[in-house]
């Protein structure tokens, strides 16, 4: 179903009024998502938008294509039922850092570990959002939220070192202001097969605002950023502040560099995105503000084949070897007696 | 048949429980006695009753793992509430099926297990066999020896030769009541290679032989072939007809299923059987846990799929927040519970009735889903057919309740023609002209089933209280109040599509006796056995639970007394006086065992007795 004429970012905006505080990152999000969504080259039709519970859950509502906003944390397991029944579908899952890694955190470990080709998108705050302002499982260790007055006591996860772990064979990092990476690592992450998860910086303004001021700021972002590049070195920081990430052993640490030197032979390390080992992916994880610069791009991105392709084949080869299966034969399998009248 | 020189008997029914350790193999050796009896052309029933545990201590009581058969040349409908035959493989199974044995029945000893040893560890205090003598005949074999010998020219371990005694057991009895034992000979033959496959077809034989040759036995028994119905007719249990009731509605409805499952006990050989049938276009899903198997089949019946997922107590309780959404974005899918002891996790390989109320009411806010019951194991397959058909005609969530019982027993099944089942059109909504997602069939209520894939039906779902009609978000109160209204109107109209209620004897009188599920039988049993006895009794067996039959209320005021029998603190029993205001009685049995007849009757004769 080609359509005749081709479909712009506003073909993809519902009717709905989109519900996001006034400054939430959720709608840079939304806008960059539109705005990729023509050149996937996936009729509309064929595009299902899944959530879960919380402000990013409210994702698939505005976007005019298929759309299923579940129960909590579940996102993931709806996903993998629409997946593995019906593969020529576009699956992208819209989940935060609560709903995907608090109360989804299962089903997020187990998506990306059988590798279903669903896209999914981690709006990570923080904070919880909807339930207004308690603290969440990516918050900063001391965080004073509604149910921390005293400070969160909980150690953070990191998203990209959970879904690494989990086996994910595409891992990214983006900001939601940064509309031109953002569109970048949506495309990436479509094109890839399997799954392909991104964490998006996202800043709530009400609740934990500023909390990734560093990156979102142009004007800090030189410095607070490592843009992850394949085949490049992992080098930052404007001039006469030039330095890299060496990893050695598996421990990153950092390279003073003059604009002049050539990093490679300084020992700085070049981005593999599709190291045979993801350790290689682990460390860079391991690089956090305010010691490091925080890496943003493609972490990994590897090839293994995907579950429903794998279930799907397991479905043909049984209809090749066994015939279409046939109730009547079924029914009459094994031992039977006749009774005559 | 075998030839015997010995007098034969005919009787037209037995009951026979074999019990040994769960390592003894009594429930291959029970299940292929049923397959042989079936052949045979014996109406018959089964009960297997087995430990949850694996694998318990050698000897213990807890380890005991027993099957019970009961065939007849007469119709019969449960597995017996006593054996007349009871095989015992070790002191333990004697001591915990002793009880159940009839007065006067035959006791059937492995004399080689009954050392110091397993004595003390089945908890007697002295030889138990003495004492046997005088209320039960006793038959001493030293099974263990005996098929030793039978093996001593193999050259088999300990082990391997001791392994197969189930089998000279299993030989023994096939001479007894003269069954063939062609099915089970090819079956081992079809199973086991080699030595391995000797010894078990040698001591087969040899426990044949035994029955011939021994003096304990002066005569074997013939039960006559029973008058069925004719057809061609299968053994069925519970599960595997669930099972291939879920692929024929596959293929009935002309659309692939996708079950999501997470192993849990009794439910798993659901998925086992499943897994096994993909060229039917099955695609069967393992999933992390019971709520994503859930949410996988829901996505999967969004995706316009069968989606499907068969679980157990426990199990379905982690899967009411999803059945939830279900109803809200009002999405065919069928799950089923089949029902073991609780609460938590209880006993899981014993029966019990007790989640209805949670299938009703165990969801947060009013959330009203069809229920269906199957009252025989060969019934699964059907309501599995209906559950489906329910399911996308009004477009909801449909919960079968099926238990543990009828799970794992069998019953001969009549084979249905394949051409005589119903057909039933999906109909997937194409039309993008004035689609809206909660636009809803005038008769059924049920909205259209849009699914991704087709052009111009873009549209959202959610949990969120929806917008009837265009399914907006609507947090309105009076749209509230209409789609609570429209949730339980539409499933009320199914009632339109039920049968009427069967009364099983009078249209009227004293008592009637009302039940569900896998009680249908004893129920059934006792109620045929009172009125042959010239007692006023009827009853009615409910297959559908939610809603009920438009006539139910009318047949229950047709008599004076009601009595609800169940395996459950008397959930239905409730039900049925608040929804008809009828003063019914309860009979509530939760020992994790199926009822008995005689307890059932015995409640009959209070009631009559009392009118
Ligand atoms: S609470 Fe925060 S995350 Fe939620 S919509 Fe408002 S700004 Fe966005």
């Amino acid at each position: 179903m080609a359509a005749a004429t081709p479909l712009k970012a506003k073909d993809f905006v519902s009717d709905q009024d989109v519900r996001w505080c006034p400054g939430c990152g959720d709608y840079s999000i939304l806008k960059n998502v539109q705005r990729v969504m023509p050149d996937l080259g996936v009729p509309k039709e064929n595009i299902v938008f899944i959530s879960g519970i919380g402000c990013s859950s409210r994702f698939p509502l505005y976007m005019d294509t298929f759309g299923f906003h579940t129960i909590h944390g579940r996102a993931p397991a709806f996903a993998t039922g629409i997946k593995a029944a019906r593969p020529e579908l576009s699956v992208w899952v819209v989940t935060g850092d609560g709903d995907g890694l608090s109360i989804g955190g299962n089903h997020l470990m187990h998506v990306l570990r059988r590798n279903i080709d669903v896209q999914i998108l981690l709006f990570n705050n923080r904070v919880y959002g909807l339930t207004k302002g308690q603290y969440s499982p990516t918050s900063k260790i001391g965080m004073n939220s509604k149910s921390t007055p005293q400070g969160s006591i909980d150690h953070p996860v990191d998203p990209v070192s959970f879904a690494l772990g989990a086996g994910a064979t595409f891992v990214a990092r983006s900001i939601d202001v940064d509309a031109p990476h953002l569109q970048k690592m949506l495309k990436r992450a479509a094109d890839h097969k399997g799954t392909a998860i991104i964490e998006i910086l996202q800043n709530c303004p009400v609740y934990n605002d500023d909390i990734w001021v560093e990156v979102q700021d142009r004007k800090s972002r030189g410095e607070a950023a490592l843009v992850l590049e394949d085949g490049e070195p992992l080098v930052w920081g404007a001039h006469g502040q030039r330095r890299g990430i060496a990893i050695n052993d598996g421990v990153p640490s950092i390279i003073a560099l003059g604009d002049e030197d050539d990093p490679v032979s300084k020992g700085v390390a070049i981005h593999d995105e599709s190291h045979e080992s993801a350790s290689y992916a682990f460390a860079l994880a391991t690089l956090e503000r305010p010691d490091f610069p925080l890496p943003i791009g493609v972490f990994r991105s590897v090839e293994k084949p995907t579950y429903e392709a794998m279930l799907q084949d397991q479905v043909d080869s049984a209809v090749e070897q066994r015939g279409d299966g046939d109730l009547e034969s079924l029914l009459h399998s094994g031992d039977t007696w006749t009774v005559e009248s | 048949m075998s030839q015997t020189k010995k007098p034969v008997e005919e009787i037209d029914r037995v009951a026979i429980r074999f019990a040994g350790d769960s390592g003894d193999g009594m429930q291959l050796t029970g299940t292929k006695f049923t397959e042989a009896t079936a052949l045979a052309g014996n109406d018959l029933s089964t009960f297997p009753d087995f430990p949850a545990e694996i694998r318990a201590p050698a000897g213990s009581l807890a380890g005991v793992s027993g099957f019970q058969v009961h065939f007849a040349s007469e119709d019969i409908r449960t597995p017996a509430d006593a054996p007349d035959i009871l095989m015992a493989m070790n002191p333990a199974a004697l001591r915990a099926n002793l009880g159940d044995l009839r007065p006067g029945g035959m006791a059937i000893v492995n004399t080689d297990a009954f050392s110091t040893k397993n004595v003390s560890q089945a908890g007697y205090t002295e030889d138990p066999l003495p004492a046997l003598r005088d209320n039960y005949r006793l038959v001493e074999i030293p099974l263990t020896s005996l098929n030793r010998e039978a093996l001593a020219s193999l050259k088999l371990g300990a082990r391997e030769t001791d392994r197969s005694k189930n089998f000279f057991a299993l030989g023994l009895m096939y001479w007894l009541y003269n069954r063939p034992m062609e099915s089970t000979e090819r079956w081992l033959e079809g199973k086991f290679k080699g030595a391995v496959l000797e010894a078990n077809l040698r001591v087969l034989k040899a426990g044949h032989a035994y029955g011939e040759t021994t003096e304990l036995f002066p005569v074997s028994f013939v039960v006559p072939k029973a008058k069925i119905e004719p057809g061609t007719y299968r053994n069925i249990t519970g599960n595997t007809a669930l099972a291939w009731g879920i692929i024929a509605a596959g293929q009935l409805l002309g659309q692939p299923i996708f079950l999501g499952a997470y192993p849990i006990t009794p439910a798993s050989d659901v998925l086992h059987e499943l897994a096994r049938y993909r060229h039917f276009g099955i695609k069967t899903f393992q999933a992390e846990d019971e709520i994503a198997a859930a949410c996988s089949a829901i996505g999967a019946s969004f995706a316009g799929h069968l989606g499907i997922c068969t679980t157990s107590g426990p199990g379905f309780i982690l899967k009411q927040e999803a059945i939830g959404l279900a109803v809200m974005t009002e999405l065919p899918v069928v799950i089923v519970n089949i029902q073991r002891a609780g609460p938590s996790t209880g006993m899981p390989t014993k029966t019990e009735q007790a989640d209805l109320l949670a299938a009703y009411y165990g969801r947060n806010s009013d959330s009203p889903v069809p229920i269906l019951a199957p009252a025989t194991p060969g019934d699964c397959f059907y309501t599995m057919i209906e559950a489906f058909e329910i399911a996308v005609k009004y477009m909801t969530p449909v919960v079968v309740l099926s238990d543990g019982y009828l799970a794992n027993s069998s019953e001969p099944w009549m084979i249905p023609e394949v051409a005589t089942l119903p057909r039933t059109n999906v109909d997937y909504r194409t039309d993008p002209d004035g689609f809206q997602p909660y636009q809803r069939d005038a008769d059924t209520l049920a909205r259209p089933w849009a699914v991704p894939g087709t052009p111009g039906l873009e549209h959202r779902l959610t949990g969120i209280e929806s917008e009837d009609v265009t399914g907006n978000v609507s947090y309105l109160s009076d749209n509230h109040q209409k789609m609570v209204n429209l949730r339980a109107e539409k499933i009320a109209r199914i009632a339109a599509d039920l049968p009427p209620v069967e009364i099983n004897g009078a249209e009227r009188g004293e008592v009637l006796v009302v039940g569900w599920g896998g009680t249908c039988g004893a129920i059934t049993a006792a109620v045929n056995e009172a009125r042959a006895d010239g007692q006023d009794v009827s009853s009615i067996h409910l297959r559908h639970l939610n809603p009920f039959q438009s006539d139910l209320a009318d047949a229950l005021s047709r008599f004076n007394q009601v009595l609800v029998a169940e395996l459950n603190h008397g959930q239905l029993w409730r039900l049925l006086r608040a929804e008809f205001l009828v003063p019914a009685e309860s009979l509530a049995k939760v020992e994790g065992l199926p009822f008995k007849i005689a307890e059932i009757r015995s409640r009959i004769d209070q009631m009559l007795a009392g009118s």
